[in-house]
């Protein structure tokens, strides 16, 4: 059977790998699309607990899904922006690659 | 949901995940992406999270990477030709990222649940929507409204940072 603890590791790899990607890459959309994979990560560990957690009525709890549905709609909403932020970026720098962005390096 | 199932999707979800980072070519990680998000609407279904994984398939596998592939398309981005690699950087970002699945490893063997299985559902969660709806207006109705200024304010914003001339 499937335990909680296999739905908590596919999680925590899901995270490590979005992680990894904002770590290594330099092209921001790349960048911005490992910071989905980890928002993603975190919803899945949410709904693992949610479908663990089964309360008196015999169904799951619902308040971390109305959780998550809010996860998903302040993700949704901060893509649009972060992605007119890198068109806006493109057309004064005519570039994506982060490195080529170094005016507020210290 | 059998084993095998599980495995089928958690696998798709984390070679496509992976294929996303090591891709050079943004339009096939935006492509890769797709796939994953659908393995995970999939593993939100089998967690009877059926509202979840739809507006999952909804959201990401439609939206968002309609909006990621428009904007790819629209500035025109090759595949980012290969630049001397940064090793120091690129070294630590592996070692914090290796560092931080060991920790998470650590944290979920050592957690006691983590072994049980999942308790069975004594009713259908088919009409899961019905419970959700419920429960976002009744108990949780000012942050929804809260959420709905939140996008209307990211919309304007939107509009507001890709006009042509900036003033």
């Amino acid at each position: 059977m499937v335990t909680l603890g296999d739905y908590l590791m596919v999680s925590g790899l899901l995270f490590t790998i979005g992680f990894a990607g904002a770590m290594l890459r330099r092209n921001i959309i790349t960048i911005l699309m490992s910071l989905e994979l980890m928002l993603n990560a975190a919803n899945l560990s949410l709904v693992a607990f949610s479908r663990f957690q089964v309360g008196a009525n015999g169904l799951p709890n619902y308040h971390v899904q109305v959780f998550v549905f809010f996860i998903i709609t302040v993700a949704a909403a901060e893509v649009a922006v972060g992605l007119a932020i890198i068109v806006a970026l493109y057309r004064s720098r005519q570039t994506t690659h982060v490195e080529d962005l170094t005016t507020l390096k210290f | 949901m059998p084993l095998i199932l599980f495995w089928i999707f958690a696998t798709l979800m984390l070679v496509f995940g992976a294929a996303v980072v090591i891709n050079r070519n943004p339009v096939a990680s935006a492509l890769n992406l797709v796939v994953s998000f659908l393995g995970l609407a999939a593993l939100f279904m089998s967690l009877d999270a059926y509202f979840i994984g739809i507006i999952q398939v909804l959201v990401y596998g439609g939206a968002v990477m309609v909006l990621f592939l428009f904007i790819i398309m629209l500035l025109d981005l090759r595949a980012e030709k290969l630049r001397r690699i940064n090793w120091p950087a690129a070294a630590g970002g592996i070692a914090v990222a290796l560092a931080f699945f060991v920790q998470i490893s650590y944290v979920v063997g050592h957690f006691k649940p983590a072994q049980k299985t999942f308790p069975p559902l004594t009713r259908s969660t088919i009409d899961d929507v019905h419970n959700v709806g419920r429960l976002l207006f009744d108990n949780y109705n000012l942050p929804f409204q809260i959420i709905g200024v939140l996008v209307l304010v990211a919309s304007v914003g939107v509009i507001v940072l890709s006009r042509r001339e900036v003033p």
